[in-house]
C-alpha cells in the first residue's frame, strides 16, 4: 500500500517532464493573455505551481483538469481576485491592471446569490458600469447596449424577468450577456457549461464561435471531457501546474489525461479507447 | 390596582397626542424631524447591508461605539469641560466605531476563526469595555447627572434642540451619499468580485457602505440607543424584500418603513418622557415587518397561499372537465355521469369535489342533476375539449420528441398541461402539424383507464 502511494506522484513527476510542451517558454508581446511563473497559495497551501501560458490570438482555449486542480484559481488569479505569491499577468503585452477594458469575466453560476432584487436586464447592465464611472446613473444607451447583448444569447424576452425565476441555463446565459456588453477582447469563462440544458448549451457554443469568429479570445473552464474536441482549438490540461498545454488534437492524448488525472481515469479513459474502437469503420 | 391607576394617570390626554402629531411645540418638532430623517437614512443604507449580508457586523461596529463615549466624556472632563459636548461624545462614537471594524478586519485576516466567532468576540468585548467605562464616567463630577446610559437604549426626548438640529442634516447627507452610490453599492453587493474585474475598488467601496451604516449608528445614538439601531437598519430592508423584486422600489420603501417608525416612536418618545425611544421604534418597525411578512405585495404570505391555492383551482376545474368529456367520447353525447364515477377519476375527496362542481356550475361550465351526477353544457363542452385537446398535444410531444414510453405519458403531461401558455400551444401545434390539421383533436396515444369506461372507451382502433 505505502509502495503504490509513494509511486504514484513519481511516475506524475516523470511523465510531466517528458512533455514537450514544458520546454523554455517564448512569451510573444502580443499574446492576448500571458502568465509567467505564477504560483498560487491558499493558507501556505498551494494550489498553482510555476503556471506559464501563452494565449494566443483568436483561439477558443480549454482549461480542463481534475477537482481542486486549480482551475478557477488560475481565471481569479489572472484577474488578481486572490492574491498571487509570485508572478505576472500580461494581457496584450501590458500589466493586466492596465487592460481591464480589454478583458470580460463570466463567473461560476454559483458565487452570487440569484434572490437578489433585480431583473436579467439589470445584471446584464451591470457590464457596462466600467464604462460609465463613478456616480453617474445608468442611461438608456447602455440599457440598449444590455437588451442587444441579452438578444444575442436568446434571452431578450427574459429581460425583465426577477433573476430568481430564471432556470440555471438562463441564468448562465445572462451572466455570458454581462460579459459581451463589455465588448472586451478577451474573455475568461468559469465553467460555463456547468449544468445547464442542452439549449444554453448550444447558445453557448454558437456564441463562443462567434466571439471566434470576431477575432477574440476565450478561455473557458471546462469539465467535460466528451466535448472537449468538439469546443477548442486549444487545451490546457492543469493540475496544480500546467501539465500540457498546445491544440487540442496534439494535447488531447491518453498520456497527457493520465499524468493530468493521475491515474484516476484509468478505467474512464479505457473506456473511452473501448468506445472510440468501436466507432472506428 | 395602584400600579394600573398609576399607568392610566400618566397616559397623555387626546390633545396631548394631537399637539405632538401635529409637531405643537418647538422641541419636539426638531427631534421628531431629526429621528424621522434618521429613520430615511436607515433604510437606505439598512437595504444595501442587508443585501451585503453584513448584519452583524454592524450590530458589532454598534457596540464598539460605546467605549467611544464614555471615553470621550471622561477625556472632556480630564481636560476641563463639562465631559457633555455632545459633538465630543459622537467623535467618541465615530472612532471607536472605526476601530471595532478595524478590529473585527483584523480577527478575519490575521486569525483562521469563523466570521460569526470574530463578531461574537467583537461585539461583547466592545460592549463589556464600555459598560465597565460608563460606570467610571458615572464616579467622576457630574458624570451620574451626565445620563450616558441613554446612549444604549435611547431616549430621543432628552435631545436638545442644540444638539437635535445637525441630526437631519447628517441623515440628509447619508442618504443621498447612499443614492448617489446607488450603482456602486448595487454592483458590490450583488457581485463584488465580477466587479473587482471592471477596475472597482470593492475594498473602498466595502468601507464606504460600513462608513454610511456607521454614520447612521451614530446619528441614531441618542435617539434609538447603540443596542437597537442595527434593528432600525436591518428590520425596514428585510420588510421591504416583501414588497417587491426591484433594488430601487426596495430602497424607497425601506426609507418609507424607516421614517414612520421613526417619526411614530420620537412621538411616542414625547408623549411618555421617560420611555426608551429605541424599543419603542424598534416595535414599530416589527409591527411593520410583520405586516410585510403576511401581506406583502410580492412575496408576502397571503399573495403565495394565493397564488396556490388558484394553480390548484385551476388544474382540478381542468381535470374534472377533462374527465368528463373523455368519459363520453365517442359517444358524441354530453351525458350524465354519476357522483361515484367522478370521485373514482381523481383522488379527490368528497368535499374537494363538491367545491369544484358548485364552481363550475356557478360558471355555467356543467349541469348537476338532483342525484348528484354532472353533465357539461354545450359551453362546458368547448373549455374541455380544448383542455383534452392541449393534454394531447403535449402527450404526443413527449411521446414523440422526448422518448416518453406511452404508459407514462399521462402523467408527464397532467404535470405540465396547466402552465402551457398559448405561444407554446402554438408551438406544439406547429411541430405536430403535419399530424393533426388544425383544432382537430388527436386520439389519446394511451388506453384512457377509467374504472369502468369500458364501454365508453373512445374509439382509438378509428
Amino acid at each position: 500500500m505505502s509502495l503504490m502511494t509513494n509511486h504514484t506522484p513519481q511516475r506524475l513527476h516523470a511523465d510531466a517532464c517528458e512533455l514537450p510542451q514544458r520546454q523554455v517558454p517564448r512569451h510573444p508581446a502580443d499574446a492576448p493573455l500571458s502568465i509567467h511563473d505564477m504560483t498560487v497559495a491558499y493558507h501556505r497551501k498551494p494550489v498553482l505551481w510555476d503556471v506559464d501560458l501563452d494565449i494566443p490570438q483568436g483561439k477558443l482555449v480549454g482549461i480542463v483538469g481534475p477537482n481542486g486542480a486549480g482551475k478557477s484559481t488560475l481565471l481569479k488569479a489572472a484577474l488578481d481576485l486572490v492574491p498571487k505569491v509570485s508572478g505576472r499577468v500580461l494581457v496584450y503585452g501590458k500589466p493586466y491592471k492596465k487592460q481591464r477594458r480589454m478583458v470580460a469575466y463570466v463567473p461560476q453560476r454559483e458565487s452570487v446569490d440569484w434572490d437578489f432584487p433585480v431583473d436579467a436586464l439589470d445584471v446584464v447592465t451591470m457590464g457596462t458600469y466600467g464604462r460609465i464611472g463613478w456616480c453617474v446613473p445608468v442611461f438608456r444607451k447602455h440599457r440598449r447596449a444590455a437588451l442587444e447583448a441579452l438578444e444575442r444569447v436568446g434571452m431578450a424576452d427574459y429581460a425583465h424577468r426577477q433573476i430568481s425565476q430564471l432556470s440555471g441555463g438562463q441564468q448562465q446565459r445572462v451572466f455570458l450577456a454581462r460579459a459581451l456588453v463589455q465588448d472586451a477582447q478577451l474573455y475568461l469563462m468559469d465553467e460555463p457549461f456547468a449544468g445547464v440544458d442542452a439549449a444554453t448549451e448550444r447558445a453557448i457554443v454558437t456564441l463562443l464561435h462567434d466571439l471566434r469568429a470576431a477575432g477574440r479570445t476565450v478561455l473557458v473552464v471546462h469539465h467535460d471531457l466528451q466535448t472537449v474536441r468538439e469546443y477548442f482549438d486549444q487545451l490546457i490540461l492543469l493540475n496544480m501546474r500546467v501539465v500540457a498545454h498546445g491544440p487540442t488534437d496534439e494535447v488531447f492524448t491518453d498520456a497527457n489525461l493520465h499524468a493530468t488525472y493521475g491515474g484516476r481515469l484509468t478505467l474512464l479513459s479505457e473506456a473511452a479507447e473501448a468506445l472510440a474502437q468501436q466507432e472506428r469503420p | 390596582m395602584n400600579a394600573a391607576l398609576l399607568t392610566l394617570a400618566a397616559l397623555p390626554g387626546w390633545s396631548a397626542v394631537v399637539d405632538a402629531l401635529l409637531l405643537k411645540e418647538h422641541n419636539t418638532r426638531v427631534v421628531v424631524l431629526g429621528v424621522t430623517c434618521l429613520g430615511l437614512a436607515a433604510g437606505v443604507a439598512g437595504t444595501f447591508l442587508l443585501l451585503r449580508k453584513r448584519s452583524l457586523t454592524a450590530d458589532a461596529l454598534a457596540h464598539a461605539t460605546l467605549p467611544g463615549v464614555a471615553l470621550g466624556f471622561i477625556v472632556m472632563v480630564l481636560a476641563g469641560g463639562s465631559g457633555k459636548s455632545m459633538p465630543g461624545l459622537l467623535v467618541g462614537a465615530f472612532v471607536f466605531g472605526l476601530l471595532g471594524m478595524g478590529w473585527l478586519m483584523a480577527i478575519r485576516r490575521t486569525t483562521r476563526l469563523k466570521d460569526d466567532a470574530a463578531l461574537g468576540i467583537v461585539l461583547s468585548v466592545t460592549f463589556g469595555l464600555g459598560m465597565a467605562l460608563v460606570k467610571i464616567a458615572e464616579t467622576t463630577p457630574g458624570g451620574s447627572a451626565a445620563g450616558l446610559d441613554r446612549f444604549i437604549v435611547g431616549r430621543a426626548a432628552s435631545m436638545l434642540e442644540a444638539e437635535a438640529i445637525w441630526l437631519p442634516v447628517a441623515a440628509v447627507v447619508v442618504t443621498l451619499v447612499a443614492l448617489l452610490l446607488f450603482k456602486e453599492l448595487k454592483l458590490l453587493c450583488f457581485d463584488g468580485a465580477y466587479g473587482a474585474t471592471q477596475g472597482w475598488p470593492t475594498g473602498l467601496l466595502d468601507a464606504l457602505l460600513m462608513g454610511l451604516v456607521l454614520a447612521v449608528t451614530v446619528i441614531g445614538l441618542q435617539s434609538v440607543g447603540m443596542l437597537l439601531v442595527v434593528a432600525l437598519l436591518i428590520v425596514p430592508a428585510a420588510a421591504a424584500r416583501f414588497w417587491t423584486q426591484r433594488l430601487g422600489v426596495m430602497v424607497v420603501v425601506a426609507g418609507v418603513i424607516g421614517m414612520v417608525s421613526g417619526y411614530l416612536g420620537a412621538i411616542a418618545s414625547a408623549l411618555f418622557a421617560n420611555a426608551p425611544t429605541g424599543p419603542i421604534i424598534v416595535l414599530l418597525c416589527s409591527v411593520m415587518f410583520g405586516v410585510s411578512l403576511v401581506f406583502g405585495a410580492r412575496r408576502g404570505v397571503v399573495v403565495r397561499v394565493a397564488r396556490h391555492v388558484r394553480l390548484a383551482r385551476r388544474i382540478g376545474r381542468q381535470h374534472l372537465l377533462r374527465a368528463l368529456y373523455e368519459m363520453h367520447e365517442g359517444t358524441d353525447g354530453v351525458g350524465h355521469v354519476s357522483r361515484s364515477r367522478l370521485m373514482r377519476a381523481r383522488s379527490w375527496s368528497a368535499g374537494q369535489l363538491r367545491r369544484l362542481m358548485v364552481r363550475l356550475v356557478r360558471e355555467g361550465l356543467i349541469r348537476r342533476a338532483a342525484d348528484g351526477s354532472a353533465a357539461l353544457t354545450e359551453q362546458g363542452r368547448v373549455a374541455a375539449r380544448r383542455y383534452v385537446r392541449n393534454h394531447r398535444l403535449w402527450e404526443m410531444y413527449l411521446i414523440e420528441h422526448a422518448d416518453i414510453a406511452p404508459s407514462h405519458v399521462d402523467r408527464d403531461a397532467d404535470a405540465i398541461e396547466h402552465v402551457l401558455g398559448d405561444a407554446m400551444i402554438e408551438r406544439l401545434e406547429q411541430l405536430l402539424a403535419q399530424r393533426f390539421p388544425q383544432m382537430a383533436l388527436p386520439a389519446s396515444p394511451h388506453p384512457i383507464d377509467f374504472v369502468d369506461a369500458r364501454e365508453t372507451r373512445p374509439a382509438d382502433v378509428r
